[in-house]
C-alpha cells in the first residue's frame, strides 16, 4: 500500500469518527451548547482541556523550538504547564461556583458594568481570533503535505469538518470529539518518540532516554550532543545562554497567559461541581505533561539524528571523525528520502557552496572559536551548506529521519490535523459564545428566547468558521507575532481581572476597567514599538533587538509588566473611588465557597 | 459559629494553602529551573545538571503533585467547614 493510501486510509477514519461523535453529541439547549450541560465528568474534561490547549503550536513547533535552543526554552515547557496550578487554585473553581457561561459574562456582573463585559469581550476576540488564524493554516499546511491536495482545499476540508461538529453539537459535540482527537494525538507524538529513544540510549521511555547513555558512544547522550553541537561552533544545548530576567518574564506571561485564555476557561464550566474543576485541572495537566515531557526528548534526539545525518561521525561523539555526508549520498541513498521529500516543500534545503561534493553543516558566526574552525580551513569552506532547516520538519519528519514504517507517519499526520482542529473547536466556541451570549443576549436583545440564543450561537459559529477559514487562507502578516500577542493581552487583561474579581472585595467597576485598558494598552504599545504598528514591518519606532530592549524585556516577554501595571492602575483607581454595592461584594463571598454551585445549574 | 466566620474561616485556610503551593511552584520552576540553576549545577543528572532537569522534567511533574494536593486539602477543608456540595 502506498504512503498516500495509508495517509488517507488513517485521516478518513479519524474524521468518520469525529464525525460519529458529533452526531451522537447533539446539542438541544443553550446549556449544552455552552457548557455539555456541566455533565462531563473531571477526567474526560482534562482530557478535552488537553486536546483544546495543545495546539498546532504544542504538537508540530515546540520540540523544534527546543531542539535548537536547547535548555533556553525550557521556558516553554514550564510556562504552559505552569499555568494550570494557577488556574486549578486561583481561577477555575471560582467561576465555575459563578455558574455561567462566558468570561466577559463573569466580568460584567462581579463589576456591574455593561462596559466592563464589552472591554472583556473586545479582549476575548483580539486574543481568540489571533489564536485561530494559526490553527487552521496548520490544517492546510498538513493537509497539503500529507493528502497531496493545496493547502487551501485542505483548509476548507477542515473548516467543514468543524462546522459539523462544532455548530451541531456545542461545547458537548466539541467536548468528546476532542477527547477523541486527544488520543490520537497523543498515540501519535508518543510512537516515533519511543521508537527513538530506543534506538539511540536503549530506554522506552523517552522520558528517561533524554537522561541516558548513548548506545553508540557509551556516554551520556547529553553529553554527547554539548560535544557535538560545540564541535560544530553552535552554542552547547545544556547551558544557560539567555538573559535570566527574560527568560524568569517570558515563562511568567506564559504561565499567566495560559491561565487567562478565554478558551481554556470555559472548559471548566462543564465540569458538575466545584471540586470537579480543581480536579480537572489536574487532570488536565496530567494529559498535558504526558506530551511535554516528551517533547523534549523529542527535541533534543531529533537535533541529534539531524547532526548525526550530516556528519556521520557524530553518531559516536566523533564528530570529524568521518567525512560530511556526500551530495550524491543524499541525491540516491534510499534512507536518505525524507531529505529529498522535504527539501520539495521548501522546510529543508542544501548547497555545495565549496563545490567538494560534501555537504558541511556548522554555525558560521560561532566557527572562529569551535573545532570546526580547522575543518573550514583544510576544506575551504565558504560557508554552512545545510542553507535552510525549519523547526517545525523536527516532529513531522521525525519518523522518516528514523525510518519508522508508513503506518506511523500516516499517524503522525492525523495527530497534526487532531491537535490543530480541536483547538480551533474551542477558540471557536469561545468567541461564538462572546458574540451571542454576550453580545447578542446581553447587549443587543436581552429578550432573546432560549430558542432564538440557541440559533444565535449556531449562526455566529457558523460566521466565525468562515472568518477563520478566510483569514487562514490569506494569513496577515502578523500571523506569525500570534504567540507574543495572544498570550501578551489574556496575560495583561484577562488573568487580572478575573483574580482581582476573586481575591478582592474591595475591587471596584472603575479599578477594573482602568486596570484592564492600562495592561492592553501598555502592552500592544511594547509590542508595536519593535514588532511595528499593527505589525506592518519597517513601522517600528525601535530596532527588535536585546540592545534596544527596555531593560532586556522582549516584548513576548511583556505580558508580564503589562499584567504588573494592570495590578498597581486597578488598586489605584479603586482605592479612591467608591466600593462596590452590597450585593456585589455578597456575588463575591459567594463564589468563594462551593455549596450551592449545583443550583446555578437551573440559571 | 455564623455562616459568615465560618466562611471567613475557610477562605483564611485556603488562602493559606495557596500561599504555600504558590511558593513551591516557584521554587521549582524560576527557582531550580532558572534563578537558582548555578547552586544546584553541582549535582549531576544524566550527563547534566538538577537545574535542567528542574527546567524540562522536574517541574511539570511538581505542578502535578500540587494541583491533586491543593485539591485533595482543599476537599477536606470543604467537608471541615461544612461549605462542601
Amino acid at each position: 500500500m502506498s504512503q498516500f493510501t495509508l495517509n488517507l486510509l488513517v485521516i478518513g477514519a479519524s474524521f468518520a469518527l469525529y464525525i460519529g461523535i458529533a452526531i451522537w453529541a447533539r446539542a438541544g439547549s443553550t446549556a449544552e451548547f455552552y457548557a455539555a450541560n456541566r455533565g462531563v465528568s473531571p477526567v474526560m474534561n482534562g482530557m478535552a482541556t488537553a486536546a483544546d490547549w495543545m495546539s498546532a503550536a504544542s504538537f508540530i513547533s515546540m520540540a523544534g523550538l527546543i531542539a535548537f535552543t536547547g535548555y533556553d526554552n525550557s521556558t516553554y515547557l514550564m510556562g504552559w504547564t505552569g499555568g494550570y496550578v494557577l488556574l486549578a487554585m486561583l481561577l477555575a473553581p471560582y467561576l465555575r461556583k459563578f455558574g455561567k457561561f462566558t468570561v466577559p459574562e463573569f466580568i460584567g456582573d462581579r463589576f456591574y458594568s455593561g462596559t466592563a463585559r464589552i472591554i472583556g469581550v473586545i479582549c476575548l476576540l483580539i486574543i481568540s481570533i489571533t489564536y485561530v488564524i494559526g490553527q487552521m493554516t496548520g490544517v492546510g499546511v498538513t493537509f497539503s503535505r500529507y493528502l497531496e491536495v493545496s493547502s487551501s482545499t485542505g483548509l476548507w476540508i477542515g473548516a467543514a469538518l468543524v462546522f459539523v461538529y462544532a455548530v451541531l453539537g456545542g461545547m458537548k459535540g466539541i467536548t468528546y470529539t476532542q477527547v477523541a482527537q486527544y488520543i490520537v494525538l497523543i498515540i501519535a507524538y508518543t510512537i516515533p518518540a519511543v521508537f527513538i529513544a530506543l534506538q539511540l540510549t536503549g530506554h522506552v521511555l523517552p522520558q528517561t532516554g533524554l537522561f541516558g547513555t548513548l548506545n553508540a558512544s557509551d556516554t551520556k547522550f547529553l553529553a554527547t550532543l554539548d560535544q557535538v553541537v560545540t564541535d560544530l561552533g553552535f552554542r552547547s544545548y545544556t547551558g544557560h545562554h539567555q538573559s535570566t530576567l527574560d527568560m524568569v518574564l517570558f515563562t511568567m506571561a506564559l504561565m499567566i497567559g495560559t491561565a487567562g485564555l478565554p478558551h481554556v476557561i470555559i472548559r471548566f464550566f462543564t465540569v458538575p461541581k466545584v471540586a470537579d474543576a480543581r480536579k480537572s485541572a489536574g487532570w488536565a495537566l496530567v494529559f498535558i505533561a504526558l506530551l511535554y515531557t516528551v517533547a523534549p526528548a523529542v527535541g533534543s534526539m531529533s537535533r541529534f539524528n539531524l547532526t548525526a545525518t550530516m556528519w556521520p561521525g557524530a553518531e559516536a561523539g566523533q564528530t570529524f571523525s568521518q567525512p560530511a555526508v556526500s551530495l550524491s549520498d543524499i541525491e540516491t541513498r534510499e534512507d536518505l528520502n525524507w531529505m529529498r521529500n522535504w527539501q520539495l516543500t521548501g522546510l529543508l534545503n542544501w548547497e555545495d557552496k565549496n563545490g567538494d561534493g560534501l555537504i558541511q553543516y556548522y554555525n558560521e558566526a560561532g566557527a572562529a572559536n569551535a573545532p570546526v574552525a580547522a575543518i573550514v580551513a583544510e576544506q575551504g569552506l565558504v560557508g554552512n551548506e545545510l542553507t535552510t532547516v525549519n523547526n517545525d520538519i523536527m516532529v513531522l519528519a521525525n519518523p522518516e529521519i528514523a525510518n519508522l514504517p508508513g503506518w506511523v507517519i500516516a499517524i503522525v499526520a492525523a495527530g497534526g490535523l487532531a491537535a490543530a482542529l480541536s483547538t480551533a473547536a474551542g477558540l471557536l466556541l469561545a468567541i461564538s459564545g462572546a458574540v451571542s451570549h454576550d453580545l447578542i443576549k446581553g447587549a443587543i436583545n436581552p429578550g432573546i428566547s432560549e430558542k432564538g440564543e440557541l440559533l444565535a450561537a449556531r449562526i455566529s459559529m457558523g460566521v466565525s468558521i468562515l472568518v477563520a477559514t478566510i483569514l487562514g487562507l490569506n494569513p496577515p502578516g502578523f500571523a506569525a507575532q500570534t504567540v507574543a500577542l495572544a498570550f501578551g493581552l489574556a496575560a495583561s487583561s484577562i488573568f487580572p481581572v478575573l483574580m482581582l474579581g476573586i481575591f478582592s472585595t474591595r475591587m471596584n467597576k472603575e479599578g477594573a476597567m482602568a486596570g484592564m485598558l492600562a495592561g492592553v494598552i501598555s502592552t500592544l504599545v511594547y509590542i508595536f514599538t519593535y514588532k511595528g504598528w499593527f505589525f506592518i514591518s519597517g513601522t517600528n519606532m525601535l530596532p527588535d533587538t536585546a540592545d534596544a530592549w527596555l531593560f532586556g524585556i522582549s516584548p513576548a516577554s511583556f505580558g508580564t509588566v503589562g499584567a504588573l501595571i494592570n495590578f498597581a492602575v486597578a488598586y489605584l483607581v479603586s482605592s479612591v473611588t467608591r466600593e462596590p454595592p452590597v450585593e456585589v461584594r455578597e456575588l463575591v463571598e459567594s463564589i468563594r465557597v462551593p455549596r450551592g454551585a449545583g443550583a446555578a445549574q437551573a440559571h | 459559629m455564623s455562616d459568615r466566620q465560618s466562611s471567613n474561616a475557610y477562605w483564611q485556610a485556603n488562602l493559606k494553602l495557596i500561599w504555600l503551593c504558590m511558593i513551591i511552584w516557584a521554587l521549582v520552576s524560576y527557582g531550580f529551573g532558572i534563578i537558582l540553576r548555578p547552586m544546584v549545577a553541582g549535582i549531576s543528572v544524566g550527563g547534566t545538571d538538577l537545574g535542567f532537569w528542574f527546567a524540562q522534567q522536574g517541574s511539570i511533574l511538581v505542578f502535578i503533585v500540587l494541583i491533586f494536593f491543593y485539591a485533595w486539602r482543599m476537599n477536606k477543608l470543604d467537608a471541615e467547614h461544612g461549605v462542601d456540595e
